[in-house]
């Protein structure tokens, strides 16, 4: 395999990039100094930056130098149009924010307003909505898996990947009723149970996923373009992650073995049996591998989930918070009240404050809710992975290439839905 | 001059030149040139947001848009026939969707996939264009949060038939509402009809 | 988290080493919350980091919020988190609005301690208008370059446009008006 990488002398110059841009910068001195800076700007509207991010790029030459990343083309103003609504109506706006890893959204929101009305979900609940995020997980590292390796060049993965995509779209349509966005998850557990058969379509997508991961492994792990391209190429260093606050498979890839769904029990991840792949050299051919990898394990966390499915009731019972469901509507009074007075006003949460996270497929979703008595949260913002990961752009670059700039970006994984809010 | 006469033979030489001049070879020019442009649109590659990942999929093997001749995406707004609006437009992003719209060259059309292009979305706010009609003129408004593949193919196919002459005017037909667009209004108003 | 007992002595050393730097402690949900006085922001954030015992390295989020009508009407809260012991703690610095309007609320950045934390406080500064000492590159990142306005305060109008009904399309004025 040594073959591959490149002869002795790239090694030791990539060797040379250390933790910091200054650091690598001036290991790369061998590049003529004495030719200008050209300022190139990548615009929001570009083929390569995966969303609307503008990158104003400082060339010497190929050689990246100094890398800008301006932000705020998608800007929409979500955190400040949930103090308009009530927590119920606040969902579908909480989920189009990162709009690859919508139940992340939702179950970072549900989570910190479960947790500030002090309300504990039923077990079905968690592990319907398990399966649901391990399914978001799969389909957004499906599709940064195709995108990724289009930018690099490899067209055939895009088709492939969109192809097992609308097989995990055709099953959130049929448990949720919709594609992307769909509100499934909701304070007090999820909004709907199961319909029958969906039980059996995912254990069999599930029984089939492992080999056709082998088969995007078998694509592009003997591709000699696209290990060189990723090999030794973005290289930063664990403290300097930590330090930007990089978490995710950005974090992993560089030997941190930090995953939330670990170290916090949430939703009852303790009782999945499933690895975290960690990386050593910390470049993108680490990323890649550890989102590879990731597939596999969330695969093996839906299928032991669909198997320990346990009975009861998918949402909670409380009916000051959940709805009630709509058969008894028609014959009892309290539900009819309860619902009508859900659905107008919302249900008020007791004043608090509160900061909760998840493990999103990019890194550490958090959700900080503030609630002022009302039915209204006062404060809603998101702390959103891709965000605080988009810091570490310049620390992959500088000192690189301008086509390594591409595949950092792409390794990278940045959704501008997230980043903009 | 009439076809009647035409096909009867009854025009003569003069009359018959400047019909086929004005009416066969135009129409039937400007037909095929329409039939030609629609079945062969390149789309700028332009996703803003949710909706640029079912614009993705539209391109997939599923629902594939290359068997309508839309295969060729094409990133540089000066050979690209069609602009996909999808997702939200930003204020910020506002200008630099207008500069792209004005390097296009004619003829352009723009088809404002979702709810959030065509009338601001869910998202009425101080952050978010209520509707990309504002700065743009759009041609299909698709709606749906984010409207599913099969949805914007449907859009495509009515731009299709918009761009070949034959537009569905849809409800406009069946309420005999055609005069009740905010242009017609304008229109009326510079014309002294309206207030 | 820290618990209370825990969040109690960590306020008092905090108080002893730096005198009157905590305004209060809070422990709710499972989640501790220590309240600070803007000045002493870095040493608190700094004693946390650095205090073997504490160690809290790890800054996951720098936000801010709004409390109006309370006063002190504006917070940044820093989400610090110990990775070792799996503990976050969050430390909440209050700051008030100046009399003079020109006048921005004003507390020192903390990038030189964490570097994560430039581009939240260029968010944060494009948002409540609060004003980082010492940022390398303090601007707006989310609103155009021109904007004026601080959006997420509460006083800030939401914005939009309202729903056109039959009832109220002739009185809303429209775009082309």
């Amino acid at each position: 395999m040594d073959s591959t990488i490149a002869d002795k002398e790239t090694l030791e110059r990539d060797a040379a990039i250390g933790a910091s841009p200054v650091e690598r910068t001036a290991a790369l001195d061998m590049v003529e100094p004495d030719q200008e800076l050209m300022t190139v700007n990548f615009g929001p509207h570009h083929p390569a930056t995966h969303g609307v991010l503008r990158l104003i790029v400082d060339l010497e030459g190929e050689v990246v130098r100094s890398v800008k990343p301006v932000v705020g083309y998608l800007h929409t103003g979500i955190e400040k149009n949930c103090e308009d609504k009530s927590y119920w109506k606040a969902i579908p706006f909480v989920e189009r924010m990162d709009y690859l890893s919508y139940f992340f959204q939702m179950e970072a929101f549900c989570g910190c307003v479960e947790r500030l009305l002090e309300e504990d979900i039923p077990k079905r609940a968690k592990y319907l909505r398990v399966i649901h995020l391990e399914l978001n997980r799969i389909h957004s590292h499906l599709l940064w898996l195709g995108t990724s390796a289009l930018d690099l060049g490899a067209m055939s993965m895009f088709w492939y990947c969109f192809r097992d995509r609308d097989r995990v779209l055709d099953l959130f349509e049929m448990s949720t009723g919709q594609r992307m966005h769909t509100r499934y998850f909701q304070v007090g557990g999820v909004m709907e149970d199961l319909p029958s058969g969906w039980a059996e379509k995912a254990a069999a997508f599930c029984a089939e996923m492992p080999s056709r991961i082998d088969q995007y492994e078998a694509l592009l792990d003997q591709n000699e373009i696209f290990l060189r391209r990723t090999k030794n190429v973005g290289i930063v260093s664990r403290e300097r992650m930590l330090e930007l606050g990089v978490t995710g498979p950005l974090l992993r890839a560089t030997g941190e073995p930090w995953d939330l769904r670990k170290v916090t029990d949430y939703l009852d991840y303790s009782d999945f049996d499933f690895q975290i792949p960690v990386g050593t050299v910390g470049d993108n051919y680490d990323r890649y591998r550890c989102r590879l990898a990731e597939l596999r394990e969330s695969v093996k966390i839906v299928s032991q989930a669909l198997e320990g499915l346990p009975e009861g009731p998918y949402r909670s019972l409380n009916r000051k918070v959940a709805l009630p469901p709509r058969d008894e509507l028609a014959t009892s009074m309290e539900a009819l009240i309860h619902h009508f007075k859900l659905v107008t006003e919302g249900f008020r949460v007791p004043s608090g404050e509160l900061y909760y996270s998840i493990e999103g497929p990019r890194g550490e979703q958090g959700c900080y809710v503030r609630s002022d008595g009302s039915s209204k949260p006062a404060r809603v913002h998101f702390r959103d992975c891709s965000f605080i990961n988009l810091q570490s752009l310049p620390d992959m670059c500088v000192g690189t290439y301008i086509a390594d700039m591409i595949a950092s970006l792409a390794m990278l994984d940045p959704i501008l839905g997230g980043v903009d809010r | 001059m009439r076809a009647r006469d035409m096909l009867r033979g009854d025009m003569d030489d003069e009359e018959l030149q400047r019909y086929v001049e004005e009416r066969v070879l135009t129409t039937t020019l400007e037909k095929a040139l329409n039939w030609a442009r629609s079945n062969a649109i390149w789309p700028a590659t332009f996703g803003l947001a949710c909706c640029a990942i079912e614009m993705m999929s539209i391109v997939a093997a599923r629902t594939d848009i290359a068997r309508f001749g839309f295969e060729k995406f094409s990133a540089s707004p000066r050979q690209a026939d069609l602009l996909i609006l999808s997702g939200r437009v930003s204020i910020k992003m506002a200008p630099v969707i207008r500069r792209i719209y004005d390097q296009m060259l004619e003829p352009r059309w723009v088809i404002s996939m979702g709810a959030c292009s065509s009338s601001g979305g869910m998202f009425s706010n101080y952050a978010v264009v209520q509707g990309a009609d504002k700065f743009l003129p759009v041609d299909v408004h698709v709606p749906g949060c984010p409207p599913r593949p099969e949805a914007l193919t449907y859009g495509i196919l009515k731009l299709q038939r918009q761009i070949q002459g034959k537009p569905d005017e849809g409800w406009h037909e069946r309420y005999d509402a055609a005069g009740t667009e905010e242009w017609a209004r304008l229109a009326a108003v510079d014309k002294g009809d309206q207030v | 988290m820290p618990d209370a007992p825990g969040l109690e002595l960590i306020a008092g050393e905090l108080n002893e080493a730096f005198a009157e730097a905590v305004l209060g402690t809070a422990h709710a949900h499972g989640q501790a919350t220590i309240e600070v006085q803007p000045e002493p922001i870095l040493d608190v954030l700094r004693w946390l980091r650095d205090t073997p015992g504490q160690e809290y390295t790890f800054c996951a989020s720098v936000h801010g919020v709004d409390y109006l009508p309370q006063t002190p009407r504006f917070a940044v809260h820093y989400q610090l988190l110990n990775m070792a012991r799996v503990e976050r703690i969050c430390v909440k610095a209050l700051l008030d609005d100046p009399e003079d309007p020109e006048m921005l609320p004003a507390v020192d950045s903390c990038v030189s301690m964490f570097p994560t934390a430039e581009f939240q406080e260029r968010e944060i500064y494009d948002f409540f208008g609060i004003e980082f000492r010492g940022h390398p590159d303090l601007r707006r990142i989310f609103m155009p370059e021109d904007y004026v306005g601080w959006p997420q305060r509460r006083d800030f109008p939401l914005g939009g446009e309202p729903v056109l009904f039959t009832h109220n399309e002739h009185k809303t004025p429209r775009w082309y008006d």
